[in-house]
């Protein structure tokens, strides 16, 4: 200590380079209480830990009621068609078709909407209308899903019977993907609806990534005499590619984990059948319709292994878009 | 005095830009005001004030960049080799093409090759090349890089060093072939080995291509310029040879500001 004050160099094992006079004045009298700091660390610890403590949580319970579906049919339970609780024998496939084949629609549709929607909110758009126009896209993520299921029925269905699958049906008809009759209730339906539902989610996430990409790409590219839209595809897209990728796997987890707007449309029906116009049945839809009727244990047991396979896949895609995401930002040299 | 009159500065040299009555506002703030000037061809023409004076602003009038700022208009005429450039039926983009620009801070295309950086231009534009190594090859030399890169021009353009990433960036500019070469600060990110070598680069290239310099460093002016301008609060106090600029300016403010008085 002596030395310290006698040099005016601190010494190198001192953890702070702090003149000796405003030493003296930091150790005159603690500021705030040492009990008080511990406490709040330790209540704020506590609610860091319950982000770890729920989700392991779930999955340990779904594991354990799951055990009976698990034991008893093994991995066929993700191969067999047969959904029939009057006999005990449960198959998930029609329902893991169902999840995969509507999400998969509603990204093909979304997909270009959002992106397209995405460039024109961060590049295109007069500036004043960027705000409002972001801030109605983002007001589409917050209308409850229950109000697109009904919006669905009554609306979307309707109109996809009427006109759309007739035309389909003419023109494509021939194809299996789009052979049937014009039911409106269907994997096509879901698609549509699921497609609404996600564009906010891929469109803010995109545009948040393509505002990340450095103006100094696009000035480059304008300075060699690039056109606004190649400007667009051969300096921002390219640098933001893998965010987007990351917001169209956000967006397609949503799709996935999505119950309530699809179990409204998709028609419910525990087939997988080729044909988008078919009805068929999703997996969080056949969890929610057939849960307070499961009167067995092993049917239970079923519906409970059913959300273990749909929070896998869930967790699997959403780690993997984290991961695009915070690749594309490290990229562009981290300030984004 | 040079502000208020409406003559522009008198150059003895043929004019390969000519502005007239020059505005550049952003939103309602005038960071330009009628500014008359003639830029050499085949000249470097340098830009100097303190922060803010609006010379960069004025270096982004003449490719049209100033209007891609959210807010940005310009008023007044730029003429290159007599046809003005804020003419309704010109198309800013052609217009890039031949006036390049290189900017304060390097910025190579970060997903590109060098050798895609390079012929970016072309690609962008979606020109074809004829011969692109050759392409890549000759103007990799003019900007003495070639040497250093030519065994990896297939790994990206942000492996390079930031001096090397301006030479490239100098280098996809040159592969255009355009007439003019705006140059907004292009060694303020750079240490000064690097700066050393854009400097020399800018003295070989005024044989082909007229050279605009914005730069906050005197001494750069000083050393690579034939002309000077003197901006100061978005007026043009002076502008004449860059050694009268530095010896015998003719406004006592330039002097002050040359000198170190202020700035």
């Amino acid at each position: 200590m002596s030395q310290v004050e006698e040099l005016p160099v601190p010494e190198v094992t001192s953890d702070r380079a702090t003149p000796a006079g405003s030493r003296d004045a930091m150790r005159a009298a603690p500021i705030g209480s040492p009990t008080g700091d511990r406490a709040f660390r330790g209540v704020m610890t506590l609610f860091g830990l319950t982000i770890l403590a729920v989700p392991a949580m779930m999955v340990a319970q779904l594991v354990r009621t799951s055990q009976l579906s698990l034991a008893k049919f093994g991995l066929s339970f993700l191969t067999s068609s047969t959904w029939d609780p009057v006999h005990q024998q449960f198959g998930a496939w029609p329902f893991i078709y169902g999840t995969v084949l509507s999400s998969l629609l509603a990204l093909v549709i979304a997909v270009p909407v959002s992106i397209g929607l995405a460039i024109f909110l961060s590049d295109l758009a007069p500036s004043r209308l960027r705000k409002p126009l972001g801030f109605l896209v983002e007001l589409l993520a917050a209308i409850p899903s229950v109000v697109y299921g009904f919006w669905g029925i009554f609306v979307l269905v309707p109109a996809l019977r009427e006109s759309v699958e007739p035309l389909i049906i003419k023109y494509l008809g021939s194809i299996p993907f789009f052979e049937g009759p014009p039911l409106g209730f269907g994997m096509l339906a879901a698609g549509v609806i699921l497609a609404i539902m996600i564009v906010p989610t891929i469109t803010s996430i995109t545009r948040e990534v393509l505002k990340a990409v450095p103006d100094t790409h696009r000035e480059a590219a304008i300075g060699l005499g690039a056109t606004p839209w190649d400007t667009i595809r051969y300096a921002v897209l390219p640098a933001a590619r893998s965010g987007i990728v990351g917001a169209i796997i956000l967006g397609l987890n949503r799709a996935l984990g999505e119950t309530m707007a699809v179990t409204m449309v998709i028609g419910n029906r525990p087939k997988a059948a080729a044909s988008i116009l078919a009805p068929g049945y999703s997996m969080a839809s056949v969890i929610a319709n057939e849960f307070a009727e499961a009167d067995s244990d092993l049917y239970l047991s079923a519906l409970a292994e059913m959300a273990l396979l749909l929070l896998c896949v869930a967790l699997v895609m959403n780690l993997m878009a984290r991961w695009l995401v915070a690749m594309t930002k490290n990229r562009m040299g981290g300030t984004a | 005095m040079i502000d208020t009159d409406p003559q522009p500065a008198v150059v003895a040299e043929t004019t390969k830009i000519s502005v007239r009555k020059l505005n550049a506002y952003f939103d309602k703030f005038r960071a330009v005001k009628d500014i008359d000037l003639d830029i050499p061809e085949k000249r470097v023409t340098a830009m100097i004030g303190p922060s803010g004076c609006g010379k960069s602003t004025f270096l982004r009038c003449l490719n049209r960049m100033h209007e891609q700022t959210p807010g940005a208009r310009a008023e007044g005429a730029v003429t290159l080799d007599g046809i003005d450039v804020y003419d309704r039926k010109i198309d800013p983009v052609r217009l890039r093409r031949q006036v390049g620009m290189v900017f304060q801070k390097p910025n190579p295309f970060p997903t590109m090759s060098i050798r895609q950086n390079v012929l970016a231009g072309h690609t962008l534009n979606g020109l074809k090349v004829k011969a692109p190594n050759e392409v890549v090859e000759q103007t990799l030399r003019a900007v003495a890089l070639w040497d250093e890169v030519k065994d990896k021009l297939d790994q990206s353009g942000m492996s390079l060093s930031g001096g090397q990433q301006q030479r490239l960036c100098i280098a996809r500019v040159l592969a255009v072939e355009p007439e003019v070469i705006l140059l907004d600060e292009p060694c303020s990110a750079l240490d000064p080995i690097a700066t050393a070598r854009i400097e020399e680069l800018i003295d070989e290239l005024k044989e082909r291509y007229t050279l605009v310099l914005v730069t906050h460093n005197m001494q750069q002016a000083a050393r690579v310029s034939d002309y000077t301008a003197f901006f100061y609060l978005g007026d043009l106090i002076e502008f004449d040879r860059t050694e009268r600029i530095f010896t015998n300016p003719q406004v006592s403010r330039t002097e002050d500001y040359v000198t170190g008085k202020f700035g």
